[in-house]
């Protein structure tokens, strides 16, 4: 049997909107990923042990409260720092055009702005997960 | 409307057009889907005729605006005496900031304010704590003390401004600065105006700006109830909001249904508290959102107001006919808005904003076209609130009360979302009510189904959203959006460093103190959190206090 | 690999993960670290929370967990939340409830879809228990979801079995009796808050006391996991519960007989993999499609299988 893809959906920040990340964590499960939903308000801190503890393959950050440009690159320094940096992390939310190059450089593989297909990102992670070769 | 004998006929000929011409049709061109639904999954029939409003007794389902339903409206010459209010919500950054925005406002003619904090406030954290970073002053005002507070509304009488506060779970904490503000100003409590949200049951269903578990919430919403009532009169106490609900994905039905459930659980808290429900009820809105589906949407809302009036008179026996009155606030819907050719959303705003005026509404908060991105500019504010009074001015909607009224699809659509919402509360009510069934993730679960529908046929291509699955194009990311100062942080860990070197720490920890064993008790506790507000104890301190004797909320997840 | 064993050893939290995950995909590597390690195996105690989805075990978890790092005690936690059978995948949502516990250095937390195995476990369980085991965690507690086939599960695995119910499960207490009664070392009636709880614990007594007598009558604790009231007794009983295992020679029975499942387990687990590696599922389709016509019997298809695979080998 091949190993399901383990994908972390966390929302930083303290915005409550989780309707993004419940879909997507929905459409994660049916396109047969394991999906950990760790809930609201997560400090970068927690998703990054989170992460490391299930030794997911993929950490995708779903936030709408503007707090991105500091929160996203904290996350990625962390799991650097913990020799984690393997880990494909995304994004979505609202988040600017224009931030976008500025969370790429700092370890964001890929950001996912309104009106992302579901299925698009189902895609994204299949074709980049870096340790799906492992058998 | 219609007697026997014409319905017969009616019904007749309506078979034979089905037969002989509509059927032909069909069979020559089909019809664009296999079957029509609205939103809420109504599906929509081939043709509305009298037959389906046959069952409607004009005066017990609709009767007249400013009258008992209330289906046509709640004041009695509706948009021909005035018209509803143009309330943009807005302020981000500092108090500074926000209050030269006001005062900008205010030499404008606005009469009203419109507070929105930003999310360490909402959720009761300084802006010094670890959990604040990143998120100060992002989408709204930070507000750490009184200070803050004194700032924000400085130089503007509050005994002359109607002032909305977007807030929750610390409510009675913002309360109680504004009114030691109006203290300052030697302004009493009993000549405030204004509204404060409030509805803490949906931030546990869909905002998610909660702090404490729902015990000790409803509490504190039934103490500012009491409080209110007896020392600021002229407040709206509470705005009862289906609009993020809806957000959540919510469906029309929904919105309503789970929207009155909680109306039902606060009045239910307030009267077991020992009030009386003429004494509050009449202070009580509600906070809706308008979305594409015009002719849903409008039903929508004046299924609202009859189930509304229906459930005050005769669950709760009130008297009091401003009891029975829905007055609500309306906003259009942020998530129906794309980030792609964002233009476009200038005309999905038109739409919903046309809907809530058709069905009635008393303010209108329009969005701007470029929300689905980032904060809006002041170029797209000035085009939603133009929408606004493009409608008002020119459309001639506003010339007679319910226009839509009579016609056989909105009065039938009335009478399906009343009667399926009201199914969903009866399904509330036995599991216990709103508080209840929040707490076994009930409407969650109801909503997030809707979300993944919602969003699954927009990629199976069921639901078409222009410029998303359909017509789109090629096109340069925007530009010149709005971005907040990221100085704002450490500009308000300043200011609690300050204030919390210049006031009598000692009388601080006191007033603390008070609270928490107030708190362990069952005292209102208004004047102790009052208190301690004036003694310049921070929003962070206070809430800590209460979440020491409370406990903070778990989330309910159910997939 | 020696750097895993090593870092593994000390219990660093990406080396425990990592050889979980081999545990998990079921890869020679994790098999190789149990090899040169079991020695070390075996001072683990292992305590099962089960019961019925939504009691509140994964609070209780969280709040028995949080008692026990008080006292300096280092503590692996295992969440399995059903694989859907349809799509493989699963939304795995335990952790939400022991947010505090995630930075705690002292704790590990994992969660595991059952990934199409048979009774609430998932394949790689047994294994990721001795993973903890074998990094010297004092406690693994291992929460299954589920009534029914997963407790029966869970008794495998752990040397106490923590059953957790709430009030107004009055119905389902008679319906599962069966399964429960005898798998479970401690009852909790959780939720103890709402109505009804003196009902439930009533009710249980009574049956306990109707059952055959034994050494160990299961205690009913009541408790309330989210204000963290009851769990002092809860934990008590465990380690009651405990010293009676010890006293009485049981945990040498239990654990004898865990190991005696991980064996047979695996065994099956490799045979299985053989015969779908054989006969791919189209093959395998076409099988059971003749037995459905009658032309052949199943029993005949498992013994050439069986024949087949036993060829190969030799
Ligand atoms: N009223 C009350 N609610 C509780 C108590 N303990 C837990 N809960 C709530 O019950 C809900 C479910 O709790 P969990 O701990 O996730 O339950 P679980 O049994 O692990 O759930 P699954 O893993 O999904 O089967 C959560 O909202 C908890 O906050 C309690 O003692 N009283
Ligand atoms: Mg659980």
């Amino acid at each position: 049997m091949e190993r399901p893809i383990r994908v972390l959906v966390a929302k930083p920040g303290l915005d409550g909107h989780d309707r993004g990340a419940k879909v997507i964590a929905r459409a994660l499960r049916d396109a047969g990923m394991e999906v950990i939903y760790t809930g609201l308000r997560q400090t970068p801190e927690q998703i990054v042990e989170a992460a490391i503890q299930e030794d997911v393959d993929v950490v995708a950050l779903s936030i709408l409260s503007g707090a991105h440009n500091t929160l996203f690159p904290k996350i990625t320094k962390l799991l650097k720092e913990r020799g984690a940096e393997d880990i494909l992390v995304i994004g979505g939310g609202v988040i600017p055009e224009e931030d976008i190059p500025f969370l790429k450089e700092h370890g964001i593989a890929e950001i996912f702005t309104p009106g992302t297909p579901t299925s698009a990102v189902i895609e994204y992670i299949k074709a980049n997960v870096k340790r799906l070769a492992k058998k | 409307m219609y007697d026997e004998k014409k319905l017969e006929e009616i019904k007749m000929k309506r078979e034979d057009w089905e037969k002989n011409h509509r059927e032909k049709a069909i069979a020559k061109f089909p019809e664009r889907k296999e079957e029509f639904k609205t939103s809420s999954e109504i599906e929509i029939k081939p043709i509305y005729t009298p037959e389906d409003v046959k069952g409607i007794d004009y005066l017990e389902k609709l009767g007249f605006p400013g009258e008992y339903p209330y289906t046509r409206g709640v004041q009695p010459t509706m948009y021909r005496g005035r018209f509803w209010t143009m309330r943009q919500y807005a302020g981000y950054g500092t108090a500074e900031e926000s209050n030269k925005r006001f005062k900008y406002l205010l030499e404008q003619g606005q009469t009203g304010l419109s507070v929105a904090f930003d999310l360490p406030t909402q959720i009761g954290y300084d802006s010094d704590h670890p959990m604040a970073e990143g998120e100060v002053g992002k989408v709204g005002v930070a507000i750490d003390s009184l200070y803050d507070m004194e700032i924000l509304f400085d130089g503007i009488p509050l005994d002359k401004v109607s002032t909305s506060m977007t807030i929750n779970a610390p409510a009675a904490i913002l309360l109680a600065m504004y009114i030691a503000v109006a203290e300052k100003q030697g302004v009493s409590p009993d000549k405030l105006n204004g509204t404060i949200q409030n509805d803490i049951l949906k931030e546990y269903v869909a905002r998610g700006t909660y702090i404490f578990p729902t015990g000790p919430s409803m509490r504190l919403i039934t103490n500012i109830f009491e409080y209110c009532s007896k020392y600021v009169p002229k407040w709206n106490t509470i705005s009862i909001s289906g609009y993020h609900m809806r957000e959540a994905g919510a469906t029309a039905v929904q919105e309503v249904a789970f929207t009155l459930a909680n109306a039902i659980a606060y009045v239910d808290a307030a009267i077991k508290a020992g009030l009386d429900v003429d004494e509050f009820a009449p202070r009580i809105s509600f906070f809706f959102s308008a979305h594409n589906d015009l002719f849903e949407e409008v039903a929508k809302f004046r299924a609202a107001r009859r189930m509304w009036a229906k459930i005050m008179k005769e669950r709760f026996g009130a008297k009091d006919p401003r009891s029975m009155m829905m007055r609500f606030h309306t906003q259009t819907a942020g998530s129906t808005l794309t980030a792609q050719q964002p233009d476009n959303n200038i005309i999905r705003v038109t739409i919903q904003a046309l809907a809530a005026v058709l069905g009635g509404t008393q303010s209108l908060h329009t969005n701007s076209r470029d929300e689905a991105l980032a904060l809006p500019t002041e170029d797209s504010v000035r085009i939603a609130l133009r929408t606004q009074q493009i409608i008002a001015y020119e459309s001639g909607v506003c010339d007679t009360p319910d226009p839509l009224a009579g016609s056989y699809y909105v009065e039938y659509l009335t009478d399906e979302i009343e009667k399926r919402a009201f199914e969903y509360i009866k399904k509330i009510d036995e599991l216990g009510g709103a508080v209840k069934a929040i707490d076994l993730g009930y409407m969650q679960r109801e909503i997030q189904e809707s979300a993944y529908r919602y969003q699954m046929e927009i990629e199976s291509g069921k639901r078409i959203i222009v410029g998303l699955n359909k017509f789109q194009m090629e096109e340069e990311p925007p530009k010149n959006l709005l971005k907040v100062d990221p100085q704002v942080e450490i500009v308000q860990r300043e200011k609690i460093k300050k204030v919390k070197e210049m006031r009598d720490n000692a009388r601080v920890e006191k007033a603390l103190k008070a609270l928490k064993k107030a708190a362990e008790g069952d005292d209102n506790l208004m004047p102790w959190i009052l208190d301690a507000v004036r003694e310049y104890a921070t929003l962070g301190e206070i809430t800590d206090v209460l979440r020491s004797v409370f406990g903070e909320y778990q989330q309910q997840i159910i997939f | 690999m020696m750097e895993l064993e090593k870092l593994l050893l000390n219990r660093d939290k990406r080396a425990i993960a990592r050889a979980i995950t081999y545990a998990e995909d079921d890869e020679e590597k994790a098999r190789e670290i149990i090899r040169k390690l079991y020695k070390r195996s075996g001072n683990a105690y292992i305590v099962g929370i089960t019961g019925p989805p939504g009691v509140g075990k994964s609070t209780l978890t969280d709040r028995l967990v949080k008692n026990l790092v008080e006292e300096g005690k280092k503590i692996g936690i295992i969440a399995v939340d059903p694989t859907s059978p349809f799509t493989g995948g699963s939304i795995l949502g335990d952790r939400i409830r022991m947010q505090d516990l995630t930075t705690h250095p002292n704790v590990y937390i994992r969660s595991m879809g059952t990934r199409g195995h048979l009774g609430g476990l998932s394949k790689g369980t047994y294994m990721a228990v001795r993973i903890l085991d074998i990094a010297g965690m004092d406690y693994v507690f291992v929460e299954t979801v589920g009534v029914g086939q997963s407790e029966v599960d869970i008794i495998k695995i752990a040397d106490t079995v923590v059953m957790v119910l709430a009030p107004g499960l009055g119905d389902d207490i008679q319906a599962i009796k069966a399964g429960i009664m005898e798998i479970a070392d401690v009852f909790v009636v959780n939720k103890s808050d709402r109505e009804g709880a003196d009902k439930t614990v009533l009710e249980l007594n009574m049956m306990l006391d109707l059952d055959m007598p034994k050494e160990w009558r299961p205690p009913v604790v009541k408790a309330v996991a989210q204000e963290g009231k009851g769990i002092g007794e809860v934990l008590e009983k465990i380690h009651s519960h405990k010293e009676y295992l010890i006293s009485s020679g049981q945990l040498e029975e239990r654990r004898k007989n865990r190991i005696k499942m991980e064996i047979t387990e695996s065994v099956k687990n490799k045979l299985m993999k053989d015969v779908f590696a054989k006969m791919g599922n189209e093959e395998f389709d076409q099988k059971i499609q003749k037995v459905m016509a009658k032309e052949i019997d199943p029993y005949t298809v498992a013994e050439a299988l069986y024949r087949q695979i036993l060829e190969r080998r030799e």
